[in-house]
């Protein structure tokens, strides 16, 4: 990694070093003690009590953990929210990875395309959502306008329709994160050799066959970052529904963090969130072993 | 043949491309349209993409029911107070952890990065109640020490400065330069891209955030400018012209910063990417 330390060195100086450099530490250790550590070790104190936020909280044992097995409340958004990953994980590393080779040719106005493909990566959900709504207004938005046009008489509700407002979440974040990971697959495509290429156009393979021996398995490393990423964020979902359906109609779109959310912040019970809490801890945590597991057997340096 | 056919697919591909460059611009175009448009016209059929007078009315509404110069002034000094103080301690702890030799240093380095396992969202409770216990609740001071440390940030400062060449930190420890002063006058230096991407996705992370502000702040004179157009969609959800333009208000500092730092915000991702 770095390189070797010369050996010519006084201890003195030595120690000196080593000062500095827990010196220059010092400000992050002491950042994630206060705000990540200790938040840690508190949060599963408190999920242990019934803490409302205000006076004395009582030890109840695991009872916010057992809890979680009858809460419907809870079930549904873990229903919601795996049914939310499983649908916007894959289309976004689809879209992405598509996006990504359509510009990786030579084409017209290619950055251009990138500029405009990346950009609603960078507005806020807040000011995201509220385009949306107006778009997909079920009455009056241009897209229901434009849907009954064509004929159809009973178009999608879109945000207000019990069954259709969690995957219109779902379109309006794939629309708005895609770009970014296309930066991301744009990046792995440039770091694979054009000696492959030219290997396996000597070898008469078709553009099909370079993509399907070539590409993919050389981009597979940054297929599985990008998998991976997609799918933590996935488990954090809240800005957009917060700002659009507030977790309705009814509980259609309630999700974990939602569930965090209220608990704590609106109906003071702060330990039941903080378990809550832990239990999306412990799904991001088994994502990550399955990342590190996964990156030993993958990544080709 | 073959020329043809290759034509054509660059011809199909075009299109394409064309085709998605509309379905992501055009929310952008709807929402600039509908704000200097009148209530009536907003969604009248066929859609008229470019208003037939422009009216300001949704702006001096919006300027009226939102007090964007306090908005504005509480998200910059957030922002700023924010990334300043992130490029401080990320490029000290990258500068610890690639240039200076100390026992441990590769396992904390590990360990640090452990850390981002932890989300925020999971621990969001107890990190309120301990700002509760210090007093800063309804205090910007929460959001900004909150805030102040990144992970991903010291991520990106180590590897670029794991691409300075040891030997001029060796000549000028020779020349009798301490730790502080290679730091400052040498490896900061040749760190500017890697800053530079730090800066700006910082800055875009914390204008753009939503909940940190919503669980942290209060008072209205607090908010900020995400808070602040949430909570006016909240109250006037038919106001639609109005929503929109503050939610053109809210995005004109992001554009100037995405046209002017383009470049950098581009690299910094397509690199974590590719080192994963």
């Amino acid at each position: 990694m770095a390189a070797q330390k010369t050996k010519k060195k006084s201890s003195r100086m030595n120690r000196r070093e080593w000062i500095a450099g827990y010196l220059f530490l010092l400000p992050n250790f002491i950042g994630f003690l206060a705000f990540t550590g200790i938040p840690v070790i508190i949060g599963f104190i408190i999920s242990l009590t019934d803490y409302t936020g205000f006076g004395k909280p009582n030890f109840i044992g695991f009872a916010n953990y057992a809890k979680m097995f009858t809460d419907t409340d809870f079930k549904v958004a873990l229903q919601n929210n795996l049914f939310y990953s499983l649908t916007s994980v894959p289309l976004t590393v689809l879209f992405a990875l598509l996006l990504a080779l359509m510009l990786n040719r030579k084409m017209y106005g290619g950055s251009a395309f990138q500029t405009i493909y990346f950009f609603p990566n960078l507005t806020s959900m807040v000011a995201v959502g509220c385009v949306w709504l107006q778009i997909f207004d079920s009455k009056k938005g241009p897209v229901n306008q434009f849907l009954m046009n064509l004929g159809m008489e009973h178009p999608p509700k879109w945000f207000w329709g019990v069954g259709t407002a969690l995957i219109t979440v779902v379109i309006v974040v794939v629309w708005k994160q895609a770009g970014y990971y296309m930066v991301m697959f744009m990046g792995g495509l440039k770091n694979i050799s054009p000696d492959l290429y030219e290997a396996a156009k000597i070898d008469g393979a078709n553009s099909w066959q370079a993509f399907w021996h070539v590409t993919w398995p050389m981009l597979s490393p940054t297929t599985f970052m990008v998998t991976i990423l997609t799918f933590i964020a996935s488990f954090q979902v809240f800005d957009i529904i917060n700002v659009t359906t507030e977790g309705g109609p009814g509980r259609a779109t309630e999700v974990l963090v939602m569930r965090i959310y209220k608990e704590a912040f609106k109906y003071g019970r702060m330990g039941y969130g903080s378990a809550i809490g832990y239990f999306l801890f412990l799904i991001i945590f088994v994502i990550t072993l399955i990342q590190w597991h996964g990156q030993k057997k993958w990544v080709v340096e | 043949m073959k020329n043809t056919k290759t034509r054509v697919t660059g011809i199909v591909m075009f299109l394409l491309a064309l085709f998605v460059a509309f379905i992501m611009i055009v929310p952008f175009v709807w929402m600039v349209s509908a704000s200097f448009k009148l209530k009536k016209e907003i969604f009248s059929v066929p859609i008229r993409w470019i208003p037939e007078t422009f009216h300001m009315d949704n702006y001096e509404t919006i300027m009226q029911k939102i007090p964007f110069p306090r908005y504005f002034f509480n998200t910059f000094k957030l922002t700023v107070s924010i990334t300043a103080l992130q490029v401080i301690t990320c490029s000290m702890a990258a500068f610890a952890f690639s240039k200076l030799h100390f026992p441990g240093r590769d396992k904390l380095f590990l360990a640090y990065l452990g850390t981002m396992m932890v989300p925020w969202h999971a621990i969001m409770i107890p990190q309120f109640i301990v700002i509760q216990k210090l007093g800063l609740y309804d205090n910007h001071l929460s959001l900004i020490l909150t805030g102040a440390f990144n992970v991903f940030g010291v991520f990106i400062l180590r590897q670029n400065m794991l691409s300075i060449p040891d030997s001029l930190c060796e000549a000028a420890k020779i020349d009798g330069c301490g730790p502080f002063g290679i730091f400052t006058k040498i490896v900061l230096p040749l760190t500017k891209s890697g800053l530079a991407t730090l800066i700006i996705l910082t800055f875009n992370n914390v204008w753009n955030d939503y909940m940190g502000p919503m669980i942290y702040l209060d008072s209205d004179k607090n908010r900020t400018i995400q808070l602040g157009l949430a909570t006016f969609k909240r109250e006037f959800d038919t106001n639609y012209g109005a929503i929109m333009a503050g939610t053109v208000i809210s995005l004109i500092p992001i554009v100037i910063v995405y046209v002017i730092a383009q470049k950098y915000i581009v690299e910094g991702i397509a690199y974590s990417g590719v080192k994963g």
